[in-house]
């Protein structure tokens, strides 16, 4: 069965790259990894978790290679990988 | 009234976050030509994201897609969510297709005005019923595609949009609305630039679109009445109240008469003047 | 070692003028002893100076990247495992990896830079360091080595090219670099001069580095690699943002009066700050104003000046790209001159206190105008002040041009994370989103009464950026101290911490 795989932005400065994937039954899990995690991480957890609670989504894998996108670009691409990931 | 509009690619968060610091009286987030087919999505969830969080302190324009699209629908539907979008620009625009982007922008009880892109031949035989329509506050021209549909070469001289540009200023000038000028391509060339801006602003275009931030203090200042100009229109008026005061319907300023004309234009040369703070 | 438990060695920080209230410190210029050795290969050299145990060597850093001395110089201590040395070099780049092995093996226990990044810099912020690392200024490190805090043993010297009488200079060679400024203090002060080159010729009529001090000339193969010394960063920056802070910076400068028949200005060699010295020339076109000098590091923007007739004279204390080689060369306005005269606090010519204005960068600016240029926001050693805390207290105006943000890191920081330059010299910021004066400078408060610009406080910018970005959590570091910044006069005034 192939995986399906929501993905969008870029790994460019002031950007990120979401890929979302199905997690199972194993509720939502949230991998970050950004440049500027030391002073954010908890900013950009924060937009994601309550991105996939407005989405309702509640067993996705969520991975975030972050190069200082602000808030707002973070939330657009997610929201993007989203609708990938659910149309198809 | 427009001097410079900065073209800002959909997709580009950092470009996007930046485009109110160039001092462009207008932004321009563009959803079509700076946008690959497959990243439609991904930029309009981009800018309509952007626009739910800042409010930039300029206006903000969104180039959609055009109606032969099958990305317009959805842009629109993005757009309509905000409430702090002033202006759609529509690429290959028709009439029909703007009273159709107009009943939908009433529809939505949305305040916003729509600039067309003349870019194909058709359009410009349209351009005076498109500058009369009641959200149309300003009409571009596109060159480039529209040279396209001319089947020639566009050269840094223009003479091949020559006719198009007198056209445009026409029929937006009889409209009271913002004639403005196609981008100058080459970023590079700071005197080309000038050069266009300068003859754009000759034959009546009041703005100009640019496709690089670096453009803009040139056009700014082109489009900007000159302090020369400003003290011109100054004494013009003053030269006014004295000859009422006096009692004089017709009186002249360093010798020459000066009549309703002259002074509806100093009128209007200390409003922009006003307007873009060199008074 | 003891160094942060035992004795205090060195005094904490005042302020930048206390300097003023203590004389200058002078040990003796060194007395060549016998006629000049040649020799053929470092070995030789550490052979015929008994190079032994706890000595201190020093270098200087104008080949760049392209430098083989101190890695050479290296290879042979690593060969002889030699121990305890001290490494006095200018700065330190990224090719000047060998060092890494001999810090974690003991080798090298002591480091005086100006300027380090790479992985030297990885390694000591590690804690590899069994010794003091020490991050001096330019000024600052001539101030201690002809006061003699840093006692040189061995000077090893790149010269590009050397005469019959041992005279050395930069301006020609196969690896030609132009100005030697920072190791005339080595070349006076030194207990041996090593000149190192590839280069032997009859001749010179001018020198950066006279013969008299010279106890050896070694001939080797080769020196550098040409490609590795035009520096990293000197090209005006295409980014619209910096261009637009640079636009601005000049408007301001203009509004201010700097900009006047006989200004004088340096710019670092940021892509931001070469944008200004294009704005600024475009500007004296216009208004038809010439200039009297530029100086510190130099760059093709102000070579074409001076050939334009804009500027009367450089003064050069290292060439950053090839033009400025050519120019140092060819020009008789385009002057040498050592790091003391540039920016040594007791240099009585001292250049940089005759600058009207200096253009530098941050990687972090805080509310007290305290800028760092030392390590980034996670605390890696990312440079060193070079030049910027001497300009800064020297020039009449110091604007610091920076974007507000980058990649979500504000720049400006209610503290910042080291200070290298200290915030009562720093007199204006340029960004993107507006000007923060320092209410230090209520002269230039005055002059921009009234200005268009957008003059706003640092606080106002550093809220404007928050609301972009979120506000940062506080950084954290170690207890750990493996560095400290030496400010110009001798004086500590930060520490660098452990990773």
């Amino acid at each position: 069965m192939k995986m399906k795989i929501g993905m969008c932005g870029s790994i460019e400065s002031n950007d990120c790259l979401i890929v979302i994937k199905n997690n199972k039954e194993n509720g939502n899990h949230i991998i970050i990894n950004s440049i500027v995690g030391d002073f954010f991480y908890e900013q950009i957890y924060e937009v994601i978790a309550i991105t996939l609670k407005e989405k309702n989504l509640n067993n996705v894998l969520v991975e975030c290679t972050d190069k200082g996108a602000l808030d707002y670009t973070i939330k657009a691409r997610l929201l993007c990988a989203i609708e990938r990931y659910l149309g198809e | 009234m427009r001097r410079s509009l900065l073209f800002i690619p959909g997709n580009n968060p950092g470009m996007l976050q930046s485009s109110d610091v160039f001092e462009a009286d207008a932004v321009i987030f563009d959803l079509e030509d700076a946008v690959s087919g497959t990243e439609k999505d991904s930029a309009r969830f981009l800018v309509t994201s952007y626009l739910k969080n800042y409010s930039p302190s300029l206006e903000v324009i969104v180039r959609i897609n055009g109606f032969d699209t099958p990305f317009c629908a959805e842009d629109l539907k993005a757009l309509f969510m905000l409430d702090n979008l002033n202006t759609i620009m529509l690429p290959k625009a028709r009439v029909e297709d703007l009273l159709q982007l107009s009943e939908m922008i009433k529809n939505n009880k949305k305040d916003i005005k729509i600039i067309p892109i003349i870019e194909q031949a058709i359009s410009l035989i349209e351009v005076d019923q498109i500058a009369k329509l009641e959200l149309v506050d300003g009409i571009l021209l596109g060159a480039e595609d529209f040279t396209k549909d001319l089947e020639v070469t566009r050269t840094k001289e223009g003479v091949e949009i020559f006719y198009a540009r007198n056209r445009i200023v026409t029929a937006c000038k009889a409209y009271k609305i913002d004639a403005i000028d196609t981008p100058f391509t080459d970023t590079t060339d700071n005197e080309g630039l000038t050069k266009d801006t300068k003859f754009a602003k000759s034959i009546g275009m009041n703005a100009k679109s640019a496709i690089h931030p670096n453009q803009i203090e040139t056009i700014n200042q082109i489009f900007t009445p000159t302090t020369k100009e400003v003290d011109y229109a100054k004494r013009v008026l003053m030269a006014r109240d004295e000859a009422f005061a006096k009692g004089l319907g017709v009186f002249s300023l360093d010798g020459k008469m000066v009549d309703k004309p002259v002074i509806e234009r100093a009128e209007k040369v200390l409003e922009k003047a006003k307007k873009f703070g060199v008074l | 070692m003891d160094k942060n438990n035992g004795i205090r060695k060195y005094k904490t920080f005042i302020n930048s003028e206390d300097y003023k209230n203590h004389p200058r410190k002078l040990i003796d210029k060194k007395n060549k002893a016998d006629n000049t050795i040649w020799l053929k290969s470092l070995e030789d050299v550490f052979d015929f100076l008994n190079i032994t145990d706890g000595m201190c060597l020093s270098f200087h850093h104008h080949l760049r990247n392209g430098d083989y001395v101190l890695n050479d110089v290296c290879k042979v201590i690593k060969k002889r495992n030699i121990k305890n040395l001290s490494i006095a070099a200018s700065s330190i780049f990224p090719n000047n990896k060998p060092l890494v092995e001999l810090i974690e093996n003991g080798n090298v226990t002591n480091i005086y830079t100006n300027y380090l990044n790479g992985p030297v810099s990885d390694a000591i912020v590690s804690g590899k360091l069994k010794g003091e690392l020490i991050m001096n200024t330019h000024g600052g490190r001539a101030r201690s080595i002809e006061s003699g805090e840093i006692k040189i043993d061995v000077a090893f010297l790149a010269t590009p090219t050397v005469d019959k009488c041992a005279n050395g200079t930069g301006a020609m060679g196969p690896v030609a670099c132009g100005s030697l400024g920072y190791a005339i203090p080595d070349s006076l002060y030194a207990n041996k001069v090593v000149l190192v080159t590839d280069n032997v010729i009859e001749k010179l009529d001018q020198y950066d580095i006279d013969g008299k001090y010279v106890d050896i000339v070694c001939q080797v193969q080769a020196i550098g690699d040409a490609k590795g010394i035009v520096s990293g960063t000197t090209k005006i920056t295409k980014d619209p943002t910096g261009l637009k802070i640079a636009r601005d910076t000049v408007k301001l400068l203009d509004e201010i009066g700097l900009i006047k028949d006989g200004f004088s200005m340096q710019t670092g060699a940021g892509g931001t700050s070469l944008a200004v010295a294009y704005y600024v020339r475009k500007l004296m076109e216009e208004k038809n104003i010439k200039g009297s000098f530029a100086t510190g590091g130099i760059t093709s923007y102000f070579v074409k000046m001076l050939e334009d007739g804009l500027l009367k004279d450089i003064y050069d204390v290292q060439c950053f790209d090839l033009d400025a080689v050519r120019s140092y060369k060819e020009n008789r306005n385009h002057h040498g001159m050592s790091a003391s005269m540039y920016a040594n606090p007791y240099d009585e010519n001292v250049i940089v206190n005759k600058l009207d204005f200096v253009i530098l960068g941050a990687t972090e600016i805080d509310l007290d105008f305290n800028v760092n240029v030392t390590t980034d926001s996670h605390g890696n050693v990312i440079g060193g002040s070079g030049g910027h805390s001497d300009t800064a207290n020297g020039a009449n105006v110091t604007v610091i041009v920076t974007n507000l943000v980058k990649s979500r890191m504000p720049i400006i920081k209610e503290h910042v994370t080291t200070i290298t330059t200290p915030g009562s010299d720093i007199d204006v910021l340029v960004c993107e989103r507006g000007i923060a004066i320092n209410p230090r400078r209520k002269d230039l408060l005055e002059k921009v009464k009234g200005s268009k610009l957008n003059i706003c406080t640092i606080s106002e910018l550093l809220e404007i950026a928050h609301h972009y970005t979120g506000k940062p959590k506080p950084s954290h570091h170690t207890d750990q101290i493996v560095g400290e910044v030496m400010y110009r006069d001798g004086t500590i005034i930060d520490h660098i911490y452990k990773k």
